[in-house]
């Protein structure tokens, strides 16, 4: 149990800085996920954090104690890595004491052949024995304890490297990637479960991935990392709904958010040629993006949920089905070089027509617009619908 | 070949045309061409045998033939195993041997973990230091450690006989070309779990680098059991005396036994070919693993 602050943390590797001044907060027991493209820094901020690494600038503590010079044995973290790291020529039950042996005992006790010689310290390998089983049988992995890692299916290797951190009642529990190596089926099972051991043991953990889907899914707070810059830390509906930038939009939600260039012109949003109902509230000629996600457009003559709402002539390109839903790529009717994606729902009551026709008609409903001026940042949209519809001719 | 065998239908016959069919005429070239190659290599072992059974005299007669016409063997052999402290040499070899290839291994692991995983300043230049070290010949460092032991007065002691042999850079070579490809992650892993970088290299490293320091070991053992020049050097008394370099005592300046001496090289060489036929594996793994991880 631990809250970790980070205070602007700077690191370069030669000429390139990978972190430029990162700051967060993770609460107690609070799953914080460090989303983000490859490459962006998030599995060096990471290393950081554990202690393998050692920042430029800035500064760590854990519940309130500066950790900066600290090992990442004194800091008590657990880390699970990506390609789960087990000791290859240790068994199962071996790997996941070894963090216990190396806290727990002397350095003399550690020594091969000790097992004999210092008879003082049988309690503690006997308590250390207890505990590996005890985490093992929480991880139902109890039946694999005598065999090598080189024996275990990627699941259960996975299983172990979890095992192995959690023996040590980590203050921190941090993780690399950790179902990037898994199958499909298997990295949603093993999802579930990690939500799970987090829910039981109430630690805090801090989990890199670039799957947005992850992030989403399993923690309390996303935050988003792009070139070295924090971007947006929130929960994940938050990130998703109301992102601060045009980047965390483009990043979280899959397929793509929409983006349109528009202009600010008197009472609604000019695109290209035809002027929406939207109220910016910025000044008349100013340049700017309107977001759209692709899931929050319907089909005209589709049941939606109501409220205000306006059209647009979309050509289609290409319809990608998903089964239970329907991608659409196209672009707008009268402006063919903006392209636009749908994603809508093919249940039985959402009448989504079979063969969608070349040209169609999509509904937008003025809730989920997102507006960014031309540096990226959110602009707040003004409120209520202004002029009426114009759709050219 | 296994599924030929296992069928019962091909017939014998069939199998000897098959086996001639496959006769070519390249194939024979070939064929002579490394039974030449084994002969060249296997003809010298054959004439120090032939020439262990026989009296001087006819060692280098030119009338060669494999057998002995006298045969001198029994009296060869029993000078070289009892009349002199053979078994005292054997020992003297095996201390020398063992005991450079404990501390070469000592010092090399430990060299190569840091140089293949540790960043530091100046590693780059350090692993250039010891690549260029390897291209030293002995010979060139062999008289200022000489008189550095005879300052020392330490000549005619097993450590003198060890000293210049006591860090392998070939060994740390060796070694850190074999850790570079042990996963970072599993040494990070052990570092979060609270290893000393001692321990990841005792615990870790060392039995990932079994087969590496077996394969070593084979070359270090035969190439300093078989070693004649600095023993020459720095031996001067019988009880110090190497297995190789007692075969050098049957030369005086006026004549020299060579059925005795091929003698003694027979029951030299003996030890080092039964090492090998026992770690043949290891010791082609070591040429080929310090030739293609490169």
């Amino acid at each position: 149990m631990a809250r970790l602050t980070l205070t602007d943390i700077k690191k370069s590797f030669g000429e390139t800085q990978v972190l430029k001044g990162i700051s967060l907060d993770v609460q107690d027991g609070e799953f914080l996920s460090l989303v983000g493209a490859s490459g962006c820094g998030k599995s060096t901020l990471l290393r950081i954090i554990s202690g393998l690494e050692a920042a430029d600038s800035g500064r760590i503590e854990i519940d309130g104690v500066a950790v900066d010079q600290a090992t990442p044995k004194a800091r008590n973290v657990a880390l699970v890595f990506q390609d789960y790291a087990l000791y290859p020529h240790m068994s199962v039950a071996q790997n996941m004491a070894m963090p216990l042996v190396m806290g727990r005992l002397p350095m003399r006790a550690r020594l091969p052949g000790a097992k004999w010689l210092t008879p003082g310290h049988a309690q503690t390998r006997r308590d250390i024995a207890a505990k590996v089983q005890q985490v093992a049988e929480q991880l139902r992995i109890a039946h694999l304890l005598d065999r090598r890692p080189a024996a275990l299916s990627g699941g259960q290797r996975q299983r172990v490297a979890l095992g192995r951190a959690l023996v040590r009642d980590p203050s921190l529990f941090l993780m690399d990637e950790p179902l990037s190596n898994l199958d499909a089926k298997l990295r949603v099972e093993v999802r579930r479960e990690i939500v799970e051991l987090h829910r039981k043991s109430g630690l805090t953990f801090v989990y890199v991935t670039h799957d947005q889907v992850e992030a989403m899914t399993m923690s309390d707070r996303v935050a988003l990392l792009q070139e070295g810059h924090l971007l947006q830390v929130g929960p994940p509906g938050t990130l998703y709904g109301d992102p601060a930038s045009v980047d965390v939009a483009r990043f979280i939600g899959s397929p793509e958010i929409n983006l349109l260039p528009v202009r600010a012109a008197g009472q609604g949003l000019q695109l290209a040629g035809q002027v929406l109902p939207v109220a910016s509230g910025q000044p008349a000629g100013r340049d700017m993006m309107l977001g759209i996600r692709p899931e929050a457009m319907r089909l005209a003559g589709t049941d939606g949920a109501g409220g205000p709402a306006f059209e647009l002539e979309v050509l289609r390109h290409g319809v990608e089905d998903l089964g239970g839903e329907l991608v659409v790529h196209g672009a707008l009717a009268h402006a063919p070089d903006m392209t636009l994606r749908l994603r809508v729902q093919k249940g039985p009551d959402a009448a989504v027509p079979l063969h969608l026709p070349e040209r169609f008609t999509a509904e937008v409903p003025m809730a989920a617009l997102l507006l960014f001026g031309a540096d990226g940042q959110r602009v707040a949209l003004g409120q209520g619908a202004a002029a009426p519809v114009e759709v050219p001719a | 070949m296994s599924d030929l065998t296992h069928t019962p239908a091909v017939s014998l016959s069939d199998r000897i045309m098959g086996a001639l069919s496959r006769v070519t005429p390249g194939r024979i070239i070939v064929t002579l061409l490394l039974l030449l190659g084994a002969w060249l290599m296997v003809f010298p072992f054959l004439w120090m045998l032939s020439s262990s059974l026989k009296p001087t005299s006819e060692v280098f007669d030119s009338d060669f033939t494999l057998w002995p016409k006298t045969f001198a063997g029994w009296q060869n052999y029993y000078d070289v195993l009892v009349t002199q402290p053979y078994l005292r040499y054997l020992t003297n070899s095996m201390i020398v041997c063992v005991g450079i290839l404990v501390v070469q291994l000592a010092t090399a692991v430990p060299a190569a973990y840091a140089l293949a995983k540790l960043k530091f300043r100046g590693s780059t230049i350090l692993l250039g230091t010891v690549i260029a070290c390897l291209t030293v010949p002995i010979n060139v460092t062999s008289i200022p450690i000489y008189l550095g032991l005879v300052k020392a007065g330490l000549l005619d002691t097993y450590l003198s006989m060890m000293f210049p042999f006591l860090v392998s850079v070939f060994a740390i070579f060796l070694f850190r070309q074999f850790f570079r490809a042990y996963p970072d992650s599993i040494i990070q892993a052990a570092r979060v779990d609270g290893f000393t970088e001692i321990e990841i290299v005792l615990r870790l490293i060392l039995p990932a680098a079994v087969p590496a320091a077996a394969a070593f070991s084979v070359f270090s053992f035969v190439s300093h059991w078989n070693d004649l020049y600095w023993p020459l050097i720095v031996v001067q008394s019988q009880e110090k005396m190497t297995a190789t370099l007692s075969m050098m005592q049957y030369r005086s300046t006026f004549d020299i036994n060579y059925g005795r001496t091929f003698a003694a090289a027979t029951v030299v060489t003996v030890p080092m070919l039964l090492v090998f036929l026992f770690a043949r594996r290891a010791f082609v793994r070591g040429i080929t693993m310090s030739g293609v991880k490169g």
